[in-house]
């Protein structure tokens, strides 16, 4: 197996620059940022590319910029059976060409069914080589595959942290289950995990079929009702990394991101205590009037706000929303305008959600939305 | 036997019943043999035929017409997804529409076209004169039709199916999903199954005895091998679906619990009955596609194919395989890693057969002279593109790559290389090559050519793209995406691109109107071809032929250039077909055929107002019954006609 990897590992060496030209930021292609005069302006151009890797695609939910061991190891996958390809079909072409170009003695009044019987002979041996270099190829891939898929099994048991997420149509419900309810996190949309550490996603559904998917750092795992699964999630450096629905689960599909957010281990031990926390009572007036219209609007039968009245489950827990980075699985970004919006108007900005639309006065909207605000 | 084949002046037994072709000149044949096969002039006529030519040339032209619809769902869908954050169209009639795409473009446009052509064309390749079980034909035909006018109305009035082609549980189950939406998906599933089913079986039993004298096996042409395969696929793959889909309308209808984890059922079962059918059904489009690829192919390089034998077992094996690969579409949904691995070789292992028809089509254009019309530039633009579509299969069919690509707009490429360059690229191609043989007419080489380059490059720089977008992390089914993503330009560039392969279809049906009245004049023979489709007029007469051919070698024009032999002794004031033994076909037995009839029609009415009236009520089973019943006795309601003669 280790010869297997080994090898994998030296065609990624081999193919990676390459393919990255091709295949990293073809935007820049496409836009024709590449300055056409001459080769020495593509040249540096070409020696650019990986600034503009790093410059423009960076952090972006994408399978071609692994940044953890599960990911890593498919993208190595990905390049070898994307170079192999790649030779393959070349070769068919280079072969189709020439059996269109190839030059013909001009004995135009053959009859179709004069078979050249040498030739058949060696169509038949070129086909059987054909054959048989497709037979190797294939079991070389089939092989390469099956160990790239043991070795990402192979990281699961080894987790330190257990996170558990549970599919609703359209956003992730995410705890972190503790020893006693006191010390069990709830939050929505955002996963903190500690840089390095293998942590054990447990996945699960209560509505419809759902598909978590962090390209960067893993490849992806149905949420199907009545069948818990799991995941082993390793971020190997700090950032944050977008996740996304991947499995058709309704109306808001496009809109169900989650975020994960790799971090020290301190940073996140220090995440974790403030989460623990119940929410901060209300500070001053304005905060006081948003608590009372949070709870006496019905917004409290559907959310919960630990250290309050408000217990409600069918849509995400509050309690430290203003901590979180995004609203509505990553529809709008965690700005007092945007939650101001998407209180007062939730179906213009993600028609369909579950939320629906409250009729509150300037006043009230604009306490509730300071009151949300102060729930770090 | 009587009069068979190289023995015309055996007619003892002549005198049996009604009036032989033996002997007959041609000009007196014919006049005999019109009235016999005719089709009633006006819509009487037009509803009554059992003509396989006239039904499968309006199946063609219905699918054609799908196709449109579903062609300009796509360019809807391009249009939303050009810019970021777009807010064209919202996400419930996105949602509809990507529906209705795939729906469509599978249900109602791939496998149905892919039938249509073998309705037409296989009497004429085998050498008889129709289908066995005409009326079958024609009612799977109006059973065809019914369905898919059903779920087309039903988006006009906003209850287009939306939870995807492949409709998985519970989204589309009693809880999840909205109004009747899911009914109708579930019951036009239905519909076009038993019409699939039909044409399975009118294809098995005419291809085994119904054969020409003399085209045994190994003379079959590989056109009709591939159909055949094909209808043996139907046969074992639409069941599932057919089972599924009830199930799912029970569970919806009358409350049952198949896919209800909650009571015991499981959303999974439904993936695996769907994918059970789903995948063979890629096969049911690509196997008859590689088949008219292997009949375009020999004409245009003047020679016969190379590696028959090869390409008739990689057909079966293709068949036989396409069933093992179904759990390939499930590998997000956790399996064990044993079962896993048994699916990734089963999906690689497809490549070997699919690799060598490939390879002996490239073996035959080496040995053979070719001539760049424009059937022969789509098998060509067929053989570019299906390789890379197979070889992105090959990286779909590793489990880890797929669960990075799986669902997304990489897996989107790769089938619309599969299904577009692997199916309707030699579909075209077919319809450049056959339109002369079905209409009398030749096709414009000049539009033919504008239309090949523009859809051809247009289909590439729309899809190629998609690969590294799905890799680039876009999922499939999202009717937007945050500018944050990246994903702006690219998506732009492909909208803009898809636009290319909207005016080369454009042109395509522009050809077809234009050349329908002022295209040259075919002959019976315009590419001097060699199956016994072109041994006949152009369009061939009702009877297909005049007398029955028979076949002395697997490329009968080519072997007998001036005149084919014939069979005599067949009555012509009745309709009659011969039929032989499954394996020589050596004649066996003079077989009436059956005649027009108004009640396939009638039957399918009945059939297609039970099925929708089945959406709503459990009881349009019960009263739907009743006219099905009375349809089905009198359309085989015995009138003492003769039985099979020796």
């Amino acid at each position: 197996m280790a010869r297997c990897m080994s090898l994998l590992a030296s065609s990624r060496m081999l193919t990676r620059p390459r393919m990255s030209l091709a295949f990293t930021c073809p935007t820049q292609i496409l836009t024709g940022i590449v300055p056409g005069k001459a080769a020495q302006q593509c040249l540096r151009w070409v020696s650019a590319a990986p600034m503009l890797v790093l410059a423009g695609c960076g952090d972006r939910q994408s399978a071609l910029h692994a940044h953890g061991a599960n990911a890593r190891r498919i993208l190595d996958l990905i390049w070898s059976f994307s170079a192999v390809a790649g030779a393959t079909w070349l070769l068919v072409m280079l072969v189709l060409a020439a059996a269109l170009l190839r030059r013909r003695l001009s004995e135009t009044t053959r009859s179709p069914l004069e078979i050249d019987s040498h030739q058949e002979r060696r169509f038949a041996q070129a086909v059987g080589s054909a054959m048989a270099l497709t037979v190797l190829a294939l079991v070389m891939m089939t092989t390469a595959s099956f160990f790239a898929g043991k070795s990402i099994a192979s990281l699961s048991g080894t987790e330190t942290l257990a996170v558990r997420i549970t599919g609703h149509q359209w956003w992730w419900e995410v705890r972190y289950p503790g020893d006693d309810r006191s010390q069990s996190i709830v939050t929505a949309n955002e996963i903190h995990v500690p840089v390095g550490e293998p942590v054990e996603v447990e996945l699960d559904s209560l509505d419809v079929i759902h598909s978590f998917w962090v390209p960067n750092l893993a490849g992806k795992r149905d949420l199907i009702p009545g069948r818990p699964s799991q995941l082993t999630l390793i971020a190997d450096k700090p950032g944050t990394y977008r996740g996304q629905c991947a499995e058709f689960c309704g109306y808001q599909h496009a809109h169900m991101a989650i975020t994960v957010i790799a971090e020290s281990r301190e940073a996140f031990e220090a995440w974790q205590s403030r989460q623990n926390a119940v929410a901060s009572a209300p500070g001053g007036e304005e905060e006081r009037r948003g608590q009372q219209a949070f709870l006496s609007t019905g917004c409290a039968l559907c959310h919960t706000i630990r250290g309050t009245p408000a217990s409600g489950t069918v849509g995400p827990d509050l309690t430290h929303l203003a901590s979180r980075r995004a609203l509505a699985a990553d529809t709008l970004a965690m700005t007092p305008g945007a939650l101001a919006a998407w209180i007062a108007d939730p179906q213009s900005i993600k028609p369909g959600a579950k939320m629906p639309r409250i009729a509150l006065s300037a006043d009230d909207l604009n306490a509730v939305v300071t009151y949300l605000g102060s729930l770090e | 036997m009587s009069g068979i084949a190289g023995k015309p002046a055996e007619h003892t037994q002549e005198a049996l019943k009604g009036i032989r072709d033996t002997g007959l000149e041609e000009v007196r044949l014919r006049t005999f043999l019109a009235p016999a096969w005719r089709t009633p002039k006006g819509l009487y006529g037009w509803l009554v035929t059992v003509d396989h030519k006239l039904i499968g040339r309006r199946y063609i032209v219905t699918a054609f017409l799908f196709l449109i619809l579903a062609g300009l769902s796509a360019l809807a869908m391009r249009f939303q997804l050009a810019q970021p954050e777009a807010g064209h169209i919202g996400p419930d009639l996105y949602n509809q529409l990507f529906t209705m795409h795939g729906t469509t473009m599978m249900f109602l446009f791939a496998v149905p076209v892919m039938e249509a052509f073998a309705i037409y064309l296989v009497p004429l390749m085998i050498g008889t004169r129709n289908v066995a079980f005409p009326r079958l034909n024609a009612f799977s035909y109006w059973v065809y039709l019914s369905g898919g006018l059903m779920i087309w109305i039903a988006f006009a009035f906003e209850t287009g199916a939306d939870a995807g082609w492949f409709s998985y549980v519970p989204l589309a189950g009693p809880e999840y999903g909205i109004g009747k939406r899911p009914d109708f998906w579930a019951q036009m599933v239905t519909y076009t199954e038993v019409s699939a089913l039909a044409v399975a079986v009118e294809i098995i039993a005419t291809v085994f005895k119904q054969r020409a004298p003399g085209m045994s096996l190994d003379r079959i042409p590989l056109y009709v091998w591939s159909v055949l395969v094909t209808a043996f696929v139907i046969l074992f793959a639409m069941p599932a679906v057919m089972v599924s889909s009830t199930m799912l309308i029970l569970d919806r209808l009358v409350g049952t619990k198949f896919f209800d984890p909650a009571a015991g059922g499981d959303a999974l079962l439904w993936q695996h009955l769907f994918w059970f059918f789903g995948h063979p059904e890629v096969y049911i489009i690509f196997i008859p596609a590689t088949g008219f690829v292997s009949a375009i192919l020999p004409t245009f390089v003047r020679r016969p194919v190379f590696g028959y034998l090869g390409i008739v077992l990689s057909l079966i094996a293709i068949g036989f395989l396409s069933f093992g690969l179904w759990v390939h579409h499930m590998f997000a949904t956790g399996l064990p890693q044993l079962g896993e691995s048994f699916f990734t070789a089963s999906s690689m292992m497809i490549a070997i057969p699919s690799g060598i028809q490939i390879f002996c089509w490239i073996a035959t254009i080496w040995g053979g002279r070719p001539i760049f019309a424009t059937p022969m530039l789509f098998v060509l633009g067929f053989i570019f593109t299906f390789v890379i579509g197979g070889l992105t299969g090959v990286m779909v069919a590793s489990v880890p790559i797929d669960l990075q690509v799986h669902d997304t707009y990489f897996v989107v490429a790769h089938f619309h290389y599969v299904l577009v360059g692997g199916a309707v690229f030699p579909l075209l191609g077919a319809v450049y090559y056959w339109f002369p043989k079905i209409t009398g007419r030749m096709l414009s080489e000049r539009l033919g050519r504008w239309n090949f380059w523009l859809v051809f490059l247009g289909f590439n720089l729309t899809f190629f793209p998609m690969h590294i977008l799905g890799l680039q992390g876009m999922p499939r089914r999202v009717y937007t995406y945050p500018p944050a993503s990246g994903w702006g330009e690219m998506n732009l560039f492909i909208s803009l691109s898809s636009l290319v392969v909207f005016a080369g279809f454009a042109l395509f049906f522009l050809n077809l109107l234009l050349s329908l009245r002022n295209g040259r004049i075919a002959g019976d023979n315009p590419w001097g071809a060699s199956t016994l489709e072109w041994a006949t007029t152009s369009p061939p007469p009702s009877y297909d032929f005049s007398r029955l051919p028979v076949v002395t070698h697997r490329e009968p024009l080519w072997a007998e250039p001036d005149v084919l032999p014939v069979v005599e002794g067949l009555r012509v004031d009745a309709r009659e077909v011969l039929a032989g033994t499954v394996a020589d076909a050596v004649p066996q037995v003079r077989v009436p055929s059956a005649d027009n009839s108004i009640w396939p029609l009638l039957s399918a009415i009945a059939v297609g107002g039970a099925f929708f009236g089945s959406i709503y009520t459990p009881w349009a089973v019960v009263w739907g019954a009743i006219p099905v019943s009375i349809g089905f006795i009198c359309w085989f309601w015995p009138k003492g006609e003769p039985e099979d003669e020796e």
